[in-house]
């Protein structure tokens, strides 16, 4: 796939730290001020909350907004044939158990589940090729969350968007509000599932920061990040966009780093370099 | 005592009535109960076990809102470590052949199919949820430390 129309950014479009937090909500607050009538204080979009949990076990209270998970992806380093972070997320999730109900390969690629596709961009002046991995890129303010018409499509308190498959009746929405296509339907049923992973028949699903690994403390990645570290590119930092002195913080205050259609003022959870 | 007569006649049939109803209102308890006990497979963790997470009784009644409030605790808020989550019945209930091999939970038989069959009533859990303990989730090594289990066997998993 190719998404050569906004491959590049220009270099006044390149994310500075300093701007990560600064959304542009005026549309929101608009909102806001039309439903309370009254002009208020707008509300900062870094606000960090004090209280930590430390557990070494699996979650027993409710997530916060303490931790906002997030990844940092180097396109640079992003290896052009290596789909080592696609496998691991496939392994981790279950997707590798899905089986064809056709025989058309062509037709099943295009159907099947995938939470991380490996895309790969080119500059039609320059013809330079670059490779990124593209998943839900856990938007501060999700399009698929405002869209949902049963509240299935939402986002945990520490940033993680995700589909509630209780709630989620298969319409679809959201697979159309998300402007990076990283959701996926499941059109058949599921014969073979991981306990940890329960999907099935009619829902919407996306990549959700392995989010069985989020709520054990004990773990400290994701299945891509370690696949990609693993395979020696290196290119997947993971990591908390609050806590200044994480891995992932400290790589994003080194390099320039963007969101993908950036100019949707989304406040992606997931930042490239290199674009 | 003529008019009489026809009274006690009545009041006699309707205490035959009662008797008949009380009967089968104190019995049934008692008689579902030992049916439906007989459901713990043997060969399924939980049969070694004295008692479920909550009291059979309870369990019985409740048990499908306790997953139910569950859900929503795990999904939303990210809480896993408690004990009524259905990764726990199914590591717990799931059958398993001679050979060690898990039977998956809903099969013909099986703790979940056994009562809901006969109870008419039709489950969608696992249409998303897995019917035998898969995969290398944390999961089971809760359920162990929360119900004191002994380890599944290599064959099993």
């Amino acid at each position: 796939m190719t998404y050569a129309s906004h491959s590049h950014s220009s270099p006044d479009a390149i994310d500075t730290p300093d701007s990560i937090d600064a959304v542009d909500t005026d549309r929101r607050q608009f909102l806001h001020y039309a439903a309370a009538g009254v002009a208020t204080v707008a509300l900062g979009g870094g606000a960090v909350l004090t209280t930590l949990t430390a557990t070494a076990e699996p979650r027993t209270t409710p997530v916060t907004s303490t931790h906002r998970w997030g990844m940092l992806i180097d396109t640079t380093k992003c290896a052009a044939g290596c789909d080592a972070c696609v496998t691991a997320c496939e392994r981790e999730n279950g997707l590798n158990l899905q089986q064809s109900p056709t025989d058309d390969a062509a037709d099943w690629a295009d159907q099947q589940s995938a939470w991380i596709r490996k895309v790969t961009l080119r500059d039609n002046l320059t013809g330079q090729v670059t490779q990124l991995p593209l998943m839900c890129q856990h938007c501060a303010e999700p399009p698929c969350v405002d869209v949902c018409p049963t509240g299935a499509s939402f986002k945990r308190a520490d940033g993680i968007v995700m589909v509630d498959r209780h709630t989620c009746i298969g319409c679809r929405y959201c697979m159309m509000a998300c402007p990076y296509q990283a959701r996926s339907f499941v059109h058949q049923p599921v014969a073979q599932k991981l306990t940890q992973v329960p999907r099935g028949k009619g829902c919407v699903e996306s990549c959700n920061l392995c989010v069985s690994r989020r709520d054990d403390d004990r773990q400290t990645s994701t299945a891509c990040a370690d696949a990609c570290a693993a395979s020696g590119q290196g290119a997947i930092v993971f990591g908390d966009l609050n806590d200044p002195n994480s891995p992932l913080h400290q790589a994003l205050a080194q390099v320039n780093s963007r969101q993908i259609r950036q100019e949707l003022n989304l406040n992606t959870g997931v930042r490239y370099a290199g674009l | 005592m003529a008019v009489t007569t026809p009274h006690f006649k009545f009041t006699g049939i309707a205490v035959c009535i009662l008797a008949f109803f009380s009967q089968i209102l104190f019995s049934q308890p008692t008689l579902a109960a030992d049916r439906i006990g007989e459901y713990v497979v043997p060969s399924s963790r939980a049969a070694q076990v004295k008692q479920c997470v909550e009291p059979a009784d309870h369990m019985r009644r409740y048990h499908m809102e306790l997953i139910q409030h569950q859900r929503d605790a795990t999904v939303r808020h990210g809480i896993r470590s408690t004990k009524y989550s259905l990764s726990n019945c199914i590591s717990c209930h799931t059958g398993h052949t001679a050979a060690g091999a898990p039977i998956a939970i809903n099969a013909t038989g099986q703790f979940c199919n056994a009562c809901h069959a006969a109870a008419a009533v039709t489950l969608n859990c696992f249409d998303c949820h897995a019917t035998i303990p898969s995969g290398e989730g944390w999961n089971h090594e809760v359920a162990q430390q929360l119900l004191l289990l002994p380890p599944v066997s290599e064959g099993a998993e």
